[in-house]
């Protein structure tokens, strides 16, 4: 096949260097990598509109962290909530920012979080099979208006860093109506050393 | 958006010269660009494109195809449009390729945007002891497998498996090429008990051999334990791997058939005779390492009855009330036990406190076959027997002498924990190991650190001095010692990562952490493979790793398993030559 024929063949799918969305073409696997401001920007609000979530307050979800881009995609299926039927949800994360999302009946608070790019892992795959989507809840009266948690849940929530009284994981969280106005805080994952850690 | 790298320039000025030459259109220019600069990111780059263009056009097709073009095109944005910009890569070697290795390379990507990370591993296959440890019957612990194929996807990550460093590989060929060595081999030994017979007799297994076999790593494909002997199993040890290891011994073979469990050990389950497990501790119940989840799991094993735990044995009803959340639950559990009848139960097992193993014992009709295990009997300090940190003595007969136990046993297994071991030759780059506690020396971030003040000092908080060792890093059980969870260990990795990315923002773009400025090649891989292959170490992919996933899963849709490992690296590699 001659060289230049076959290049210019495929000039057609040519993209000029400048155009600003050329980064919707990302294999999702590989959307994690983008790191700049503008790109995590464009996948933030893609994501909003692909995954029909009502992100109140995303402007600086590209601040937080690019890589669990891909998480969200795998494990974050949320469905829109219908006009009407939206249930507030508020996320403090770690550095005490809070989030607050719209979303409907029946998803998961690891879901929810995922899909919005928190920093929430899910090691897991929600299967309440460890201890990684630990929330804690702010109030306690919201708390108790939850299902009571599993003994396997408890089991789980057993060996999570800074457990509270009103600690969940967050794949066994549904969302229903009476959790309207939900606010959950994100535990830190990265552990404050101890003394022991030096002996 | 181009000026920030002379180098670049030059490079560009170049191409644009031949280009504009050759009569090319810019957009081939941007491609051929993007070429040149990503071929000297990624050194799997014209492997991608080749597969890109494989798959879409026809192998003899030129590698120009949409989709490797569009993204090679992003990747240069990604790469030039930074202000802030070292010269190149930032290379970063990781020993080991388990969770540890796993989730600091994921947080490194994602928080470092010119990090580029080489992942060693002995084996050619990814994963360590989540593969190789988590027991067959807890696929949903194996799930973070998924992300860690995710982190491999990033064309930033390389895998080099079935390079075995130390003896095979030296470490120092690596120092040369990289910017950063991080270590997260985990903790390939474990501990013995040190007692007479524990050599010398049949049927004497360590659990992390046992767990291996079933798990099909190959180190312990032909262990061939003989679990026909008998029906006593006695277990020394309470730790998961213990409760792991009576599970598995006390689970319905058929339960176990659909797992990924190893081929070679669904065949010597099946023949097994135990019908009896004891756990041994030499402490009490609130000093036991196991977790809740685990006890739980074998009291609801169908057919299985539990023995009683004697109540004196655990805290009184008020003392337990007032315990922590996890202790309280755990205790309580263990004073509810099982609600199987142990007359209809086909199995039983037990956890036996404060015993400590003397020696093995064979009896006089079976020369060297285990037949019981003399034990002698502990007392718990008895001003806080009920602490979790509180210790044993002997305890004493009236008479004087110490008082012993034999229990029966055809089986047996010491579970005492696992042990890491240095590396060969990692004294050759400078790296201390603390073989007392079975760990690299480090400041609990995750630096290495040096026993006298020969590296980069820094006072701590309290005064004392601390000497780091710049650029050499460790994340896991080979840091921490081998305990806790996955999620323990994430937590781990994402801190040494974070000690990496400050300690790279300290820099300022000044060079290498590991060698010294002009000393650094700043290749990794490329840079170490011309020595490899001179030693006869050839390294297989991440994409060879896709084909052994797929002729494993096949193998086990046959076998109506959700996977059938290979038991051998030699079946592994034979995947790759045909």
């Amino acid at each position: 096949m001659p060289f230049w024929k076959e290049a210019c063949l495929n000039l057609r799918f040519a993209v000029p260097k400048s155009l600003p969305g050329d980064r919707s073409c990302f294999a999702q696997s590989k959307r994690f990598l983008s790191h700049s401001a503008q790109s995590s920007r464009f996948v933030a609000s893609s994501r909003v509109s692909q995954k029909h979530s009502l992100a109140v307050k995303t402007q600086r979800s590209w601040q937080r962290r690019s890589f669990s881009v891909t998480a969200g995609v795998q494990h974050g299926h949320i469905t829109p909530p219908k006009p009407g039927e939206e249930i507030n949800i508020s996320f403090i994360d770690k550095d005490g920012e809070k989030y607050d999302f719209k979303v409907a009946e029946g998803d998961n608070l690891l879901d929810i979080a995922q899909a919005n790019d928190l920093e929430m892992e899910g090691a897991c795959g929600g299967s309440c099979a460890c201890s990684t989507c630990h929330v804690v809840v702010e109030d306690p009266d919201m708390f108790d208006k939850m299902e009571e948690p599993s003994d396997d849940e408890n089991d789980m929530l057993d060996l999570a860093f800074g457990l509270t009284e009103t600690s969940r994981l967050g794949c066994q969280v549904v969302m229903t109506k009476d959790l309207d106005g939900l606010v959950v805080r994100l535990p830190s994952m990265t552990r404050n050393l101890q003394a022991s850690d030096f002996s | 958006m181009l000026g920030t790298d002379p180098e670049w320039e030059a490079m560009e000025m170049k191409m644009r010269d031949r280009t504009v030459e050759r009569g090319m259109s810019e957009s081939v220019r941007t491609t051929m660009r993007c070429d040149a600069v990503f071929r000297s990111i990624d050194p799997r780059f014209d492997q991608i494109n080749t597969l890109d263009c494989r798959r879409g056009n026809g192998a003899d097709k030129i590698t120009w195809a949409p989709p490797a073009f569009v993204s090679d095109l992003s990747r240069f944005h990604r790469r030039y449009s930074q202000a802030v910009q070292t010269d190149r890569p930032y290379r970063v070697a990781i020993v080991g390729s388990g969770p540890a290795g796993f989730y600091a390379a994921y947080r490194l990507l994602a928080k470092a945007e010119n990090a580029v990370v080489d992942m060693y591993e002995k084996l050619p296959v990814p994963f360590g002891l989540v593969r190789y440890g988590v027991a067959p019957d807890h696929p949903e612990v194996k799930n973070c497998e998924e992300k860690f194929t995710e982190v491999a996807a990033s064309p930033r990550f390389n895998f080099i498996g079935n390079v075995e460093l130390g003896d095979k590989l030296p470490l120092h060929t690596l120092k040369p090429h990289y910017d950063a060595i991080l270590f997260s081999y985990g903790a390939p030994k474990d501990k013995e008990l040190g007692i007479p017979g524990e050599k010398a007799i049949r049927n004497v297994y360590s659990a992390r051999e046992f767990v291996g076999w079933y798990n099909g790593l190959p180190e312990h494909r032909d262990l061939a334990p003989d679990l026909t002997t008998g029906e006593n199993a006695v277990i020394i040890g309470q730790g998961n791997v213990a409760l792991d290891v009576a599970r598995i011994l006390l689970s319905d073979v058929d339960a176990l058939r659909k797992t990924d469990i190893a081929d070679h050990a669904l065949e010597e389950l099946a023949k097994s005779k135990i019908k009896r497990v004891r756990v041994v501790g030499r402490r009490g119940p609130m000093q036991a390492a196991f977790t809740i989840k685990e006890i739980r799991e074998l009291l609801q094993l169908p057919s299985v009855s539990f023995d009683p735990i004697p109540r004196d044995l655990l805290p009184p009803d008020d003392a337990m009330a007032a315990l922590p959340r996890a202790q309280k639950r755990l205790m309580q559990l263990l004073a509810k036990g099982s609600t199987n009848d142990p007359a209809t139960a086909t199995k039983s097992w037990s956890l036996d406190f404060l015993l400590s193993p003397e020696c093995l014992n064979w009896s006089p009709v079976h020369p060297y076959r285990l037949s019981h295990v003399r034990f002698s009997r502990n007392q718990l300090d008895p001003s806080d027997p009920y602490l979790p940190t509180a210790k044993v003595t002997p305890k004493y007969l009236s008479s004087g002498k110490p008082a012993q136990v034999d229990i029966p046993a055809n089986t047996f297994f010491r579970s005492v924990g696992y042990k890491s071991l240095p590396i060969p030759g990692l004294e050759d780059i400078g790296v201390p190991f603390d073989t007392g506690r079975g760990v690299i020396p480090n400041d609990g971030f995750g630096r290495v650190t040096a026993p006298s003040n020969t590296g980069d000092n820094k006072r701590l908080p309290d005064g004392s001095l601390i000497s780091h060792l710049p650029g050499l890093y460790c994340a896991g059980w080979v840091k921490r010692g081998p305990t806790g969870v996955i999620a323990t260990t994430m937590t781990d990795a994402f801190t040494t990562a974070d000690a990496i990315v400050s300690d790279l923002a300290g820099q300022q773009g000044k060079g290498s952490l590991l060698n010294s400025p002009g000393h650094s090649t700043g290749l990794g891989w490329e840079g170490v493979r011309p020595e490899a292959e001179k030693l006869g170490v050839h390294a297989t992919t991440w994409g060879d790793w896709e084909r052994i996933d797929a002729a494993e899963k096949e193998v086990g849709r046959q076998n109506g398993k959700i996977r059938s490992k290979f038991g051998r690296v030699e079946e592994m590699l034979d995947v790759l030559r045909s």
